[in-house]
């Protein structure tokens, strides 16, 4: 289920107010991902590391979480250097890889990582529910918003459900195999999920409408910049108008 | 207030969901201030229906309903009457879609037009009451069932509704959380029908006991409530009797 593990803390980016959070996050992530010169590569692992360093976060699931990315960026590293056009670096048999094809691989890992870790910092310490309402007063429309926050509620009940018809079918002997018994069971299963989660949103809906909702959401949060948030704010656009001077220095 | 003044008044009411199969037949009903009433009846034989047919969540085929003295008609009347009568789900689930507690229970007083502060400070003072302080900042969905119960029944109480419809509000409960139901409702001083298959319950909470049954709420044939001793095997164990 969705676990949120680094919503709460009383960190000073847990702190945050969660609207600058949400810009710096992507702008940021923006900036890394359109850069490609390893000092401002370089600059940018280290202002991640520093966040999420600042945040408190355990790290041995921090770690879990890179570990599952970098898992990904293993196939790169596979492919890349012998695909990439370039002047040939190392030989392995009839296999060349390719100056520029490692250096791009490794941009990539930095990127990746150093943006991860940026998000695990900025947004994965805001409650789900936070973000919702911050992503609403940053004017985002409220039918996204909804979406986002209704599926984050339900999730768990439709997966209860699933739960339930699974070992109903279970209890009664079902065991998958490759056949068409096993599809056309696994059909019914998803068939009988989709008309139980309407039905079920009706009846939400019934009950919202029961306790006066007209179509807007309103929230209880109000958020306030402090003084910490504008030098956080400070902080990060510098580092990043620092990051774009460097790429325009590079392209020119 | 005067002891007899009409809320609920309902007309020859028709409705089905499919044609051929009526639910409700030229049912009638009358609520009046400060009745308390109890519906029994058996499953699919249209009483949750009925209570949607009253908040305007469905719209009759045939009849009329009246609330508060005015016809009800379009959703613009229901609006209304949804924030004078209070409805609580069969299931909590389906009533509590905020991620937390105090959110959930503060959802109607803002629709309300209640502005934060004020609306925080009625989702605390209902919680209060009914013995749920230091819930609201628990998430809603990892309630266990007789919490979740008792949150929605706060997020109903929010909105200070003049009459309460509970369909079948200690459904599923234990023991304890039964009877902590069962005291709160009798604290409260609203007019109310509830639907329930559990006696005991309505007698402990309600004057009156209605049944439904062919579409139709038999009201003149009112049921006699009665206790009496009784022996069987695990009598010990809580347990219900089909009504």
């Amino acid at each position: 289920m969705i676990e949120e593990q680094f919503a709460s803390g009383d960190s000073l980016v847990h702190g945050l107010d969660p609207r600058m959070k949400l810009i710096t996050a992507f702008t940021y992530a923006a900036v890394v991902a359109l850069s490609s010169e390893f000092p401002a590569l370089l600059a940018a692992l280290a202002v991640s590391l520093i966040l999420i360093t600042l945040a408190r976060l355990p790290m041995r699931k921090v770690l879990y979480r890179l570990v599952v990315v970098n898992g990904l960026i293993l196939f790169l590293w596979i492919f890349l250097p012998f695909t990439y056009q370039g002047e040939a670096w190392l030989t392995f048999g009839p296999l060349q890889a390719t100056r520029e094809g490692i250096v791009f691989a490794i941009q990539i890992t930095v990127k990746c990582n150093a943006i991860l870790l940026a998000l695990i910092a900025l947004l994965a310490t805001t409650p789900i529910v936070t973000l919702g309402h911050a992503l609403g007063k940053l004017r985002v429309p409220d039918t996204l918003i909804q979406l986002l926050l209704f599926t984050y509620r339900y999730i768990h009940v439709i997966f209860q459900e699933y739960d339930r018809l699974r070992n109903a079918m279970r209890t009664r002997g079902f065991v998958p195999r490759t056949n068409t018994h096993t599809y056309r069971s696994y059909a019914y299963l998803v068939g009988m999920l989709l008309v139980r989660s309407y039905d079920r949103a009706e009846r939400i809906h019934k009950a919202m409408l029961c306790r006066g909702f007209r179509g807007k959401y309103h929230t209880l949060s109000q958020f306030s910049v402090t003084r910490g948030d504008v030098a956080y704010v400070m902080i990060m656009v510098s580092v990043l108008l620092w990051m774009v001077l460097i790429q325009w220095k590079a392209i020119r | 207030m005067e002891g007899n003044t009409l809320i609920i008044n309902l007309k020859d009411i028709s409705f089905s969901y499919a044609p051929d199969t009526p639910v409700l037949d030229k049912l009638s009903f009358q609520l009046h201030q400060g009745e308390r009433i109890g519906l029994v009846g058996p499953n699919g034989s249209g009483k949750t229906t009925f209570f949607y047919l009253v908040m305007g969540l469905l719209r009759p085929c045939s009849g009329t309903i009246e609330v508060f003295g005015n016809r009800v008609q379009a959703e613009n009347d229901f609006r209304d009457v949804r924030k004078r009568i209070g409805l609580l789900f069969q299931d909590a689930d389906d009533q509590l879609f905020s991620p937390t507690v105090l959110e959930d229970v503060a959802f109607g007083p803002l629709n309300l037009g209640k502005s934060p502060r004020e609306a925080r400070n009625i989702a605390m003072a209902t919680l209060t009451k009914l013995g749920l302080l230091g819930f609201e900042d628990r998430i809603t969905y990892r309630l266990s069932g007789g919490e979740k119960r008792l949150v929605s029944l706060a997020t109903v109480l929010a909105m200070e509704p003049e009459v309460l419809l509970l369909d079948e509000p200690t459904n599923g409960l234990d023991e304890e959380t039964e009877a902590k139901i069962t005291e709160i409702l009798k604290g409260l001083d609203l007019s109310c029908v509830f639907i329930s298959h559990n006696l005991d319950f309505l007698l402990a909470t309600t004057d009156k006991l209605y049944a439904m049954a062919h579409g139709k709420i038999l009201m003149d044939e009112e049921l006699v409530p009665h206790s009496h001793v009784h022996t069987h095997r695990f009598g010990r164990l809580p347990h219900e009797h089909a009504s």
